[in-house]
């Protein structure tokens, strides 16, 4: 009998042993999968951080307000981005009212609204197809359509529009994602205490899915701010030394349209002019532009970050 | 197992309901609805409880392909609530539901229970409001949030949660309420509350149950359903299905012989 123990004891410690290595055989893979992700992550991280010190360092020498409110000139020391980023705000700005009501009512309705068939699917596959289109084919289909066809012109409507055709996916897309994070239960609650679609969509889903459908607008922004094919081949000026008119007049009705047809440059494209130069002078300036759009874009996506989660804050599911 | 003394607030008919997947999940269901009485659906897991119970305010309808065939005639107005030309809506207004997850919407305690009451077009501020303390006395739970009504519903326990949910479904008015396993995500206090809370309720409405939990359809309801595979098994008042039921089947269920 007391053998008997003995020996079982034996095999449970064996087994003991046996487990605990195969444990930390297991734990050494955890270790070796965490630095090869950390490597990785690394690589990326040390580029982009590169690539900006880099920008930073050589447009150093104008970083000061004069080269916000300068126009653009033939010589680099009194060149500024004034027309370039006015010229973003104002094109942002029709890519904002392009893209934020035709994507939100087009990803609630198809999440919402639609009949479940074959037509939807289509839709549905066409549209998730339509943000890996690169950017110049948006600037051909734009210069087809608005430039010559709808007779907009080089302007700044022109680019807002194909801008906001080109976010329109990812607006599309974010809006049906935050719709499907809403809880069947919820929907079904609103339900059944009568309301009509309508109510349960502006009362409930629209209001419950803000946090992702803004952080959709904000990163298809922030894409668009940077984007430069499709504005180069609408022919957007890569000189242009005057302002726009401005949206606001000071007599009534105190906005003005006039802006949306006026001629434009973008700072991507201030800044690719620059680079094109020989003069080495106007490098710094092209760095310096570089490095505020970089900074205008993680800007844009650190408040999308922020908004969404103050949004998601008071929402648990 | 008529029963002459009571009225009858609704009935269903040969209800049979078919999923879209084409599965028929109800077979020719027919049972009383007494008013003023607390119905309990009892029968093992996947037997159409819920399915049963959600022909009462046409939840099926929110997905495509779902059909009901037959009827369920509500009283006294003697409208058949599965016909077409009936609008789920005005069922909806008639017929509230409390589910088996408490499920507040991620806005105030008091814009929660207000909202069936906003869904009906009320604006007048003081109506709203009056309702909503109505009903929250109704759920027992103006006494716990009555200085805190602005707070989100999400901060309240699970316990709360529910009852939060009984106010919001009470502050319309319906004619019935159906409660789908309401405590089976509650402990044993919380589960007391809302069962008196149903007991008390029974005055002013009437209320159909679907619960897992014998004792307490023995405890709470006048009148029991047992349901299998989609089919209406027994249906009886309480005291008689649960001491001398006709059938076997039903008995073996009661005891926990089987399901
Ligand atoms: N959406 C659906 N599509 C197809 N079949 C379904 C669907 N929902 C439920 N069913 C089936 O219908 C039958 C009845 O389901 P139901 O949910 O009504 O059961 P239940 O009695 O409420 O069960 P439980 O006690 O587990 O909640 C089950 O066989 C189930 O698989
Ligand atoms: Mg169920």
């Amino acid at each position: 009998m007391a053998v008997q123990t003995t020996q079982t004891q034996a095999s449970v410690l064996n087994n003991l042993d046996a487990v605990r290595a195969m444990i930390r055989r297991h734990k050494r893979n955890d270790i070796l999968f965490a630095a090869v992700g950390l490597i990785a992550l690394m690589i990326g991280l040390l580029t982009l951080l590169t690539l900006f010190i880099q920008l930073v360092s050589d447009g150093y020498p104008r970083f000061n307000l004069q080269f916000f409110s300068d126009f653009p000139s033939r010589r680099p020391g009194s060149a500024g981005i004034l027309t370039a980023w006015v010229g973003s705000l104002l094109v942002m700005l029709v890519t904002f009212f392009t893209a934020v009501p035709v994507g939100v009512g087009a990803g609630v309705y198809l999440e919402e609204y639609a009949p479940k068939n074959l037509f939807s699917d289509l839709i549905e596959i066409n549209v998730s197809n339509l943000a890996g289109v690169p950017s110049i084919i948006y600037g051909l289909l734009a210069l087809g359509l608005f430039v010559y066809g709808l007779g907009l012109g080089q302007s700044i409507l022109t680019a807002g529009l194909t801008l906001g055709l080109l976010i329109l996916p990812v607006v599309i897309v974010s809006t049906r994602e935050a719709i499907r994070g809403i809880p069947v239960a919820i929907r079904e609650a609103a339900y059944a205490v009568g309301a009509t679609k309508w109510q349960v969509v502006s009362d409930h889903i629209v209001k419950y899915s803000q946090g992702g459908i803004l952080t959709g607008i904000i990163i298809g922004m922030s894409r668009a701010i940077g984007e430069t094919a499709p504005i180069i081949t609408i022919g957007a000026l890569t000189f242009i030394a005057f302002l726009p008119p401005s949206p606001i007049s000071d007599v009534a009705p105190y906005l003005n349209f006039e802006w949306l047809s006026s001629g434009f440059t973008v700072l991507p494209i201030q800044m690719f002019n620059w680079l094109s130069r020989p003069d080495h002078a106007f490098h710094i300036n092209a760095a310096a532009t570089g490095a505020i759009i970089i900074v205008v874009t993680l800007l844009m996506n650190g408040t999308a970050i922020y908004l969404r989660y103050k949004i998601r804050k008071n929402i648990k599911w | 197992m008529v029963n002459t003394q009571t009225p009858l607030k609704a009935e269903s008919k040969d209800l049979n309901f078919f999923y879209a997947s084409g599965h028929q999940a109800l077979k020719s269901v027919s049972m009383p609805i007494y008013e003023n009485k607390i119905t309990a659906l009892i029968g093992p897991s996947g037997c159409g409880k819920s399915t049963y119970l959600r022909c009462f305010n046409r939840m099926h309808d929110l997905y495509p392909g779902n059909k009901y065939e037959g009827q369920i005639i509500m009283h006294p107005d003697n409208t058949n609530i599965l016909e077409h030309g009936v609008d789920a809506i005005e069922v909806r207004m008639r017929i509230s539901m409390v589910f088996q997850k408490p499920n507040p919407f991620p806005k105030s305690i008091f814009e929660n229970v207000a909202y069936g009451l906003r869904v009906r077009g009320e604006t007048n501020k003081r109506t709203v409001a009056d309702k909503v303390e109505e009903a929250l006395k109704g759920a027992a739970l103006w006494n716990e949030v009555k200085d805190r009504q602005q707070d989100l519903a999400f901060n309240l326990s699970g316990g709360q949660q529910q009852r939060l949910c009984i106010a919001r479904a009470l502050a319309t008015d319906p004619e019935i309420m159906l409660f789908d396993e309401p405590t089976s995500a509650l402990d044993p206090i919380a589960t007391a509350n809302i069962e008196e809370l149903m007991s008390e309720l029974r005055h002013k409405l009437t209320i159909l149950v679907v619960t897992h939990n014998m004792q307490q359809a023995a405890r709470i309801s006048d009148y029991t359903a047992y349901m299998y595979l989609g089919e209406m098994m027994e249906y009886g008042d309480t005291d008689t299905i649960f001491t001398r039921p006709a059938r076997k089947e039903t008995e073996d269920y009661i005891t926990g012989k089987f399901g």
